[in-house]
């Protein structure tokens, strides 16, 4: 019996080294750099496999949807999407996990950390749209009341404005924390009787939105251009105190509207310089607002598929995208 | 919150699949002799004076030297500093640093490795292939029946036009669920044989059972990055625990007698192990493989937000397209999956202990033949890929169906008014006045309330978890968003509960009602929280209510499903004698069955609450603002500071409101069971 025991002690020892080794040899013992690990659902047939953020908003799903149909039908590579947030994708950016970012809307922060001071993002030029960021009314409602279109009368509609959320106040509608917003600052500094109430996504605050025009109710909403949204529920800007360079610096002490951004495509450096056609072919798309809308419509009003709608995009645009393509 | 995801109706397996597992609540109340119960509630009768008594004095004391207010500031500590740190320092070395290098990265890789093996091996079995499989495996396990099921899913799944990401989510589940398992059995092995493991380890897996699934996303996004080896790891941390206590649990419940009786025929501890306490645990094994697969499934929607691919990245996208038929084409392959996987499981859960089929190793030979045999024949005739003419497109229809509900209920119905009318309604008269009380009680009252709650139901040392829980908030500097959260909890679970214990009631007395309610259920438990996101703002719009509503879909058919139970198990001499007394309906109703199935009401309270506190941070997508909201944006914006600070503040919600509502035992010192 206690022969057994000892054998039995034996057997578990080597069992435990053997598994110890097993597992070494399994994963190698050099170091593994997780930058440059691939998506397990990378195709089967080694073919060359491009990445692309998807920004939850549909204008960023429509680059990434005509850039990977081009990359797919013209250039044959294979393409995977990601969606996530705009700051978690320049990490994975910098991380090899995605290969590029076609639409940025200004970090200075990260642009400061991976680009000047790690090296492992590198840009990739305009996209071509410019982007802007404001407070918006339903034209309906500033037809009817057009001084609402200056901030400073603002408090005089608050009540207007006043939801249950919004506690006594107006309601300022804001939508995903993802989203660059320096709104409650500007409520305070701007002195104006107002609540910023969170959607949280941006999905719901467009639900939001399209449940409060059917109505043809007043609301105040922070959104920007160029967005879908606009064809189906016309809003216009009211205008908030003039944007200066560098008034956005403190984000506690900003008083003044939101800038107009070209809007940034972003690489990852290992891709931008050892990607072949795909990092060309990224690097000189650019396109306008109208077109990135007419996209943007096809996928969130005809609810068409993205691949569809880049395909009829494709199919009429020729002479935009022709000039894409790497020589 | 395990009961959550446990879509299977048999009333043996409900009280292992509530909050505690290891507690004695698993033991049928029956067996507690009607003399003990005396004697218990005579102790509790009499534990209530002292306990009042010290509130008051308490009460008065604070008045006196600590006035009144929320949480001071002088005694919270700010932790942004320390955490940007950690996360600045995490960022510029997890390309270069050891500990990455050689520790994590190969983590990371392994999981890359696996996945992508079981997802090559369902793409090399084709669909054709990997449907006889599911069917043929059922059929074997748990028989004919459910194995029709399981073929139908699957081709349901290919229908929808979701066989890639179907394949996708499924070899992430299975390498998911595989770690969960062996970790949860070591973790369970180590807590069932030795009582001062067991000790350490149940604080830890009775808090990882409130945290809510957003809280873990965070660090190890951070860590590994987006992608699959996060995703992979943040379900792992999920679906573990309740593997592990179950484990705990049959290893420590075997039977005395047996053991004795292996141990006196010189059987080795190892011997014991393997011959007698493991078999005897079969059970309870099996269920703990259940509940990982269905906690997994339950994550497989929320780890698409850092990138885990398949049906939840399909549901995530179309959330942003506010595309609800799209998000509900990628949920219902999810819900299938979980039926079928929580059938089969439940149903080779039961068969144990049965004698073996004569020719199972015949059926099993047979069974991988075919497998093979149609795998073969599928890819000869090359249709590895579901066929696309075979796929329906619900998309459109749902999304007409949803415009219809949405544009006819969201105002002027006449008479009660448009559901945009009641959440303003239910805002401003229930969520403000509550969120108001709350936030204007001071400090000190806040926590002695929930100590005297604690108290009455639990031990002193659940009150105490539970204050220093609270108190944990007020140090982390969030106590005023934590009042808020707590005060859409309370209100959400104020609705479930009345809903619930009505639909419970009635489907307890009606076996038809019951059995037509069952898919329901199942489906509500199962669905993706986020495929009815859009939905609810619709008829709600953005805001707290319907962040409530959310809360409130998502707790109910647990409650339905506990009371129901309850009410049933009611001993039916009982309910006879009763009637032979000339008892009405009404008076059996009230004065036999409901005060007899009190411990079942009680743990319904119990997971109502913390189900509820689970969909909180999905509230903060829909603008239910506080915690929630802060974890969202902690997540979205990569800010450990907020995200972290945020987590942790609601799993103090969590350990807070389970400890008040948790009928913990008085548990005997020799913490058997305990």
């Amino acid at each position: 019996m206690a022969r057994t025991r000892t054998r039995a002690r034996t057997r578990t020892r080597f069992a435990a080294l053997a598994a110890a080794v097993a597992l070494t040899a399994l994963t190698g013992c050099g170091a593994a750099d997780m930058t440059t690990q691939a998506s397990p659902y990378a195709d089967a047939k080694s073919s060359r496999t491009v990445t692309l953020s998807v920004q939850s908003w549909v204008g960023a799903q429509a680059n990434v949807a005509v850039a990977q149909y081009l990359l797919e039908q013209e250039l044959g590579y294979r393409v995977d999407t990601v969606q996530i947030d705009e700051i978690p994708a320049w990490d994975a950016l910098s991380q090899g996990r995605v290969d590029a970012i076609l639409e940025d809307w200004g970090h200075p922060e990260q642009e400061k950390r991976y680009i000047d001071d790690k090296g492992t993002i590198k840009r990739g030029g305009d996209l071509g749209v410019t982007g802007h960021i404001g407070w918006f009314v339903p034209t309906y409602f500033a037809k009817e009341h057009p001084d609402v279109t200056d901030w400073k009368n603002l408090n005089k509609y608050a009540d207007t404005f006043r939801t249950a959320e919004s506690g006594g106040k107006g309601q300022l509608l804001d939508g995903s924390p993802s989203y660059i917003t320096n709104d409650k600052a500007l409520v305070k500094n701007l002195d104006l009787d107002y609540q910023v109430v969170f959607a949280g996504s941006e999905a719901a605050q467009i639900t939001q939105i399209k449940q409060f025009a059917k109505e043809k109710k007043p609301f105040l909403t922070y959104w920007y251009n160029p967005q879908w949204l606009f064809e189906k529920v016309p809003m216009t800007e009211v205008k908030l105190p003039a944007y200066k360079e560098g008034c956005d610096a403190d984000p506690k002490k900003v008083a003044c509207a939101y800038p107009h951004t070209p809007l940034q495509k972003f690489l990852n450096a290992r891709f931008a310089d050892g990607g072949g056609d795909a990092a060309a072919f990224l690097k000189k798309f650019r396109w306008t607002t109208e077109m990135q809308n007419d996209v943007a419509l096809m996928i969130a009003e005809q609810k068409l598929s993205p691949r569809e709608a880049a395909r009829k995009w494709v199919e009429s645009n020729e002479a935009t995208w022709r000039t894409w393509l790497p020589s | 919150m395990t009961a959550t995801v446990t879509p299977n109706g048999t009333p043996a397996t409900v009280p292992p699949a509530t909050a505690t597992p290891m507690g004695p609540a698993t033991e049928p109340a029956a067996s507690a002799t009607a003399t003990a119960t005396g004697a218990l509630r005579a102790f509790a009768r009499d534990r209530r004076r002292p306990i009042a008594a010290g509130a008051v004095v308490a009460l008065v004391l604070g008045a006196l030297l600590l006035g009144g207010g929320g949480w001071p500031a002088a005694l919270t500590v700010d932790l942004s500093g320390p955490l940007g740190t950690t996360s600045d320092w995490i960022i510029d070395n997890r390309d270069s640093h050891p500990l990455f290098l050689y520790g994590l990265g190969h983590v990371s890789n392994a999981v890359v490795l696996s996945v992508r093996a079981v997802y090559l091996v369902l793409l090399a079995l084709g669909w054709a292939g990997v449907t006889a499989a599911a069917g043929l495996v059922a059929w074997r396990v748990a028989g004919a029946r459910l194995a029709l099921v399981a073929v139908a899913a699957f081709g349901a799944c290919g229908l929808l036009g979701m066989w890639v990401p179907t394949m996708q989510t499924l070899a992430l589940m299975v390498v998911a669920v595989g770690a969960s398992v062996a970790l949860g059995g070591v973790l369970g092995l180590a807590a069932g044989l030795s009582d001062r493991t067991h000790r350490i380890l149940r604080p830890v897996l009775d808090t990882m059972q409130v945290l809510p699934a957003f809280a873990y996303l965070l660090p190890v996004v951070l860590v590994f990055g987006i992608g699959v080896p996060a995703a992979v790891l943040a379900t792992v941390v999920y679906a573990a625990p309740p593997m592990a206590r179950l484990t705990a649990l049959g290893l420590r419940g075997a039977d005395a007698g047996v053991m004795e009786a292996a141990a006196s025929m010189g059987a080795t501890a190892r011997q014991r192990l393997l011959t007698a306490r493991l078999p005897l645990a079969r059970k309870e094994l099996l269920l703990g493989v259940n509940q990982s697969i269905m906690m997994a499934l339950s994550m497989a929607v929320i780890a698409s937000v850092i990138g885990a691919g398949g049906l939840g990245d399909r549901v995530y996208q179309a959330l942003a397209s506010v595309d609800v038929g799209a998000a509900l084409a990628a949920g219902v392959p999810i819900v299938l999956l979980a039926v079928v996987l929580d059938r089969v499981t439940a149903a080779a859960g039961e068969r144990i202990g049965a004698a073996p089929a004569r020719h199972a190793r015949l059926g099993w030979a047979v069974a991988a033949v075919t497998t093979a045999a149609v795998a073969v024949a599928g890819r000869l005739s090359g249709r590895l890929g579901w066929p696309d003419a075979w796929t329906v497109d619900i998309a459109p229809t749902v999304n007409t169906a949803v415009d219809w509900m949405t544009a006819h209920l969201y105002s002027g119905v006449p008479v009660i008014g448009g559901t945009a009318d009641w959440a303003g309604h239910f805002t401003t008269w229930v969520l403000d006045p509550v969120r108001g009380g709350l936030q204007w009680l001071p400090w000190w009252a806040v926590l002695v309330t929930v100590g005297v709650l604690a108290l009455l139901i639990g031990t002193w040392r659940t009150a105490a978890t539970a204050v220093a829980a609270m108190a944990g908030i007020g140090v982390l500097g969030v106590w005023d968003p934590a009042l808020d959260t707590l005060s859409q909890v309370l209100a959400a679970v104020a609705v479930t509960l009345v809903l619930g214990f009505a639909v419970g009631i009635a489907a307890a007395r009606s076996a038809r009602l019951a059995r037509a309610l069952r898919p329901v259920l199942d489906v509500f438990q199962t669905m993706p929280q986020f495929v009815y996101l859009i939905p609810v703002v619709a008829l709600f719009g953005v805001g707290r209510a319907p962040a409530v509503a959310a809360a409130v879909v998502y707790a109910l058919p647990a409650v339905v499903r506990i009371t129901t139970q309850g009410m049933r198990a009611v001993d039916p001499a009982a309910m006879e004698s009763s009637r032979s007394l000339g008892a009405t309906g009404r008076q059996q109703l009230f004065q036999v069955q409901l005060p007899l199935a009190r411990p079942a009401l009680l743990l319904a309270v119990n997971q109502g609450v913390v189900l509820v506190l689970a969909v909180v941070v999905i509230g903060g997508l829909v603008g239910g603002g506080a915690l929630g909201y802060d974890a969202v944006f902690g997540l979205a914006q990569g800010d450990l500071a907020t995200g972290l600070v945020a987590g942790a503040a609601i799993v103090g919600l969590g350990l807070m409101l389970d400890r008040v509502t948790q009928p913990t035992e008085r548990r005997d010192p020799a913490g058997k069971g305990a």
